[in-house]
């Protein structure tokens, strides 16, 4: 049975691109779903390229190098691997491979060369970055004793990626390349990165929250994803709280209308006697939750419309700590993430 | 009041802020989605309604929010706000929306001859960075503020900063394009045989050329050249803008000018408040306060130990009534969930104060208000009126 939270398409994906409106929790989902996709004694890298160090505050781990590390286990023996990417350092390492710069590299960082090479094209930064993540994905290591056959190092890579309002400029490599030498080693390795990108092996996800805003630019982005040509994956649904209040009173609360009376026979059932103005607090904090659940469910079905697999993740109350991220993989894996 | 109490942040009044004459320019930052444009409005709003001549200046806000400012127009101009203050009472908004190429376009004509000017703008190489260079639109953000205040037409001039991924690139981006326009490195680019002389050539030598060399070919001939002739047709309205960009960072010193730096109850946003705050510290730039957006207060002092206590005595005495094939009561039912409402909410509200607590004890002198979250965005005067009256209590 394939579960349609996750299709099967999903599962064979190995480039995991997570994007979503400023303030969603992509960092966080990113970080989950790298963990999620690590059970089972597999082995992912998550990767960010905004420089802003997020998988290392997020694993509460010191700032990451321009290197692959180790920074969480999976509870079954998978790996993840964290790497900051910087545009920078992608260049310099080029330099190094094709042009055999050497250690004149680190003067032409200092004379700032490199950052002002990588901003005389504004492309070159999108196209030395999503480079970058493509070798991790095509790497491979050992050789199987018997095929002779080299394996992925990485069963799986998560791109922590630009939010929604950038991410499709940031992936539509090809537009870049139109700014950059139609010839040399970016070039053709560019022509790799847009055949990754456009193929089945990859997934673009989309993080939400159920509001407004957010679920507006998800819907967007979906269109713009679609339009450009990329594979576009699930719709990560974050921070969804439990609507507390029967159905029944729901409707009513939104008005608060005769919310009042029944409450205190209630609470006093409860063996609760508060005074006045405090069960006029809890009115007026149920009257909120309940406009909020009713403007929940109108976006919700918005989001519906667009008939794209959906996972959903709780709202943490006590905030997102390392902890956390292991609960939301745990709950990713519940909805069929492998 | 409480206020006073030790170990609590002062209370931000904005409303004292927004009325007092002196306030010539508010500057609204934070990093992205934490609500800044929607803040700039309602701060703008808020003051045309005390009576001033106000113009809010903002980057790219959501379509409803730009309707509701009347904003379908895209001429980068301030126009009037619709239905925004009644007829007579003395106060004026108008707003805008920054349109970064021509505010580009108009900063090289106003600085250079027709025939130089339209030299730069049939430059290929002028066309990306006028549009997607990384800083363009902050510089330019900067550049229409300083336009702004120059005419004295507003008596307070607010405005909302660029979603750059982290809240200080909107310092830094006037002089990252700046050393960028200054020209030297496109010069040893282009040429480096002949420029830099001879000690510069001696200490980088052969690898500059090497360097240039893999430059071109990863870049293309004729960018490279494009991006040089570019420079070259800049270079005489360099020193023009330099002094530009200059007399608008003195601005965001100058006394009438005050920040409010926005942010959300969550780490990262406080995180990049925090930085803010300490840059703007160092630069000697007038900070205001915070804006702490959507929080969730409780509104009784019923504790959440309490609250879950009783919801769970009230679930377990209906599961006894379905034992007995009885009616549970409505009564209870509502009562159980309006108790496991008020626990959830006791938990977020004091995971909020945890996170604030972070930045108070880093930086105790900072005024902050709070603003309840809404349950719907706001995408209409009467909700930036709601946000208003919440920025000011």
């Amino acid at each position: 049975m394939t579960d349609q939270r996750w299709p099967a398409a999903l599962a064979e994906a190995r480039l995991h691109v997570v994007s979503g409106k400023g303030g969603t929790g992509k960092t966080t989902l990113a970080a989950a779903l790298a963990l999620a996709l690590a059970a089972g004694g597999r082995r992912t890298l998550l990767v960010e390229v905004e420089g802003r160090q997020g998988i290392a505050q997020v694993f509460d781990t010191p700032p990451l190098p321009y290197a692959e590390q180790r920074i969480a286990v999976a509870p079954d023996g998978g790996e993840v691997r964290g790497l900051s990417v910087d545009a920078e350092a992608a260049l310099l390492e080029y330099l190094e491979m094709f042009y055999n710069l050497g250690l004149a590299g680190r003067t032409l960082r200092r004379m700032g060369a490199i950052e002002f090479a990588t901003t005389l094209a504004p492309g070159l930064r999108d196209v030395l970055l999503t480079g970058k993540v493509k070798e991790c994905v095509g790497r491979t290591v050992g050789e199987d004793r018997r095929g002779g056959r080299r394996v992925p190092l990485y069963d799986a890579v998560v791109l922590d990626a630009p939010p929604t309002g950038r991410v499709v400029k940031f992936l539509d490599v090809t537009k870049a390349m139109g700014s950059l030498a139609r010839t040399g080693p970016i070039h053709s390795q560019s022509e790799g990165v847009v055949e990754l990108l456009h193929s089945p092996q990859t997934a673009v996800h989309l993080v939400t929250q159920l509001e407004d805003l957010p679920v507006q630019e998800t819907l967007d982005t979906v269109d713009e994803i679609r339009e450009a040509g990329l594979p576009m994956g699930a719709v990560l649904v974050n921070r969804v709280r439990p609507s507390r209040l029967p159905a029944t009173a729901l409707t009513g609360a939104a008005t608060g209308a005769g919310l009042g009376a029944g409450l205190r026979s209630g609470l006093e059932a409860a063996g609760l006697f508060l005074k006045d103005d405090e069960v006029d607090g809890l009115v007026s904090e149920t009257v909120e939750h309940a406009e909020r659940v009713q403007v929940e469910a109108a976006v919700r079905s918005r989001l519906d419309a667009a008939g794209l697999p959906q996972l959903e993740l709780p709202e943490l109350t006590e905030g997102v700590d390392l902890g956390g991220i292991y609960e939301l993989a745990e709950l990713l894996r519940e909805q069929g993430v492998r | 009041m409480a206020d006073q109490r030790p170990g609590r942040p002062r209370h931000l009044d904005l409303d004292e802020l927004l009325t007092d004459r002196a306030t010539k320019v508010l500057v609204c930052c934070g990093s992205g989605g934490v609500g800044k444009t929607t803040t700039a409005a309602s701060l703008a709003l808020r003051a045309a309604e005390h009576g001033r001549r106000v113009v809010v200046l903002t980057i790219d806000p959501a379509r409803r929010l730009a309707q509701s400012l009347g904003l379908e127009e895209l001429d980068n101009e301030p126009r009037t706000v619709p239905g925004a203050l009644p007829p007579g009472s003395g106060g004026e908004l108008q707003a805008m929306m920054l349109d970064m190429r021509r505010t580009f376009d108009e900063m090289v004509a106003g600085h250079t001859t027709p025939e130089r000017a339209q030299a730069i703008f049939d430059n290929p190489f002028y066309q990306t960075i006028s549009t997607s260079f990384s800083g363009t639109q902050e510089y330019m953000a900067m550049e229409k503020l300083g336009q702004l205040t120059a005419t004295g037409t507003w008596d307070l001039v607010v405005v909302d900063t660029p979603p750059s991924r982290s809240a200080l690139d909107f310092l830094d981006a006037p002089q990252r394009l700046s050393s960028f326009l200054d020209g030297r490195m496109i010069r040893l680019l282009s040429a480096p045989a002949r420029a830099g002389g001879n000690a510069f050539r001696k200490l980088v030598g052969s690898t500059f050329n090497l360097f240039a060399k893999a430059v071109s070919t990863i870049l293309g001939g004729q960018m490279l050249a494009d991006a040089s002739a570019f420079v070259q047709a800049f270079d005489t309205l360099f020193g023009g803008f330099q002094e530009r960009a200059n007399t608008t960072y003195q601005l965001l010193r100058a006394p009438g000018t005050a920040f409010v730096v926005v942010a959300a109850p969550e780490p990262d946003a406080l995180r990049e408040a925090s930085y803010f705050v300490e840059r703007l510290s160092a630069e000697k730039m007038p900070l205001a306060g915070l804006v702490l957006n959507r929080t969730h207060p409780v509104h009784a002092t019923l504790s959440g130990a309490r609250a879950r206590e009783g919801a769970e005595t009230l679930e377990a005495s209906r599961g006894d009534r379905v034992e007995l094939r009885s009616a549970p009561s409505p009564d209870d039912e509502l009562a159980a969930a309006v108790l496991r409402l008020h626990a959830d909410r006791v938990e977020t509200a004091e995971r909020e104060r945890r996170v604030l607590g972070r930045f108070t004890r880093a930086h105790p002198t900072v005024p902050i208000v709070d603003v309840p979250a809404m349950a719907t965005d706001v995408h209409d005067l009467e909700g930036l009126r709601e946000i208003g009256r919440r920025l000011a209590s």
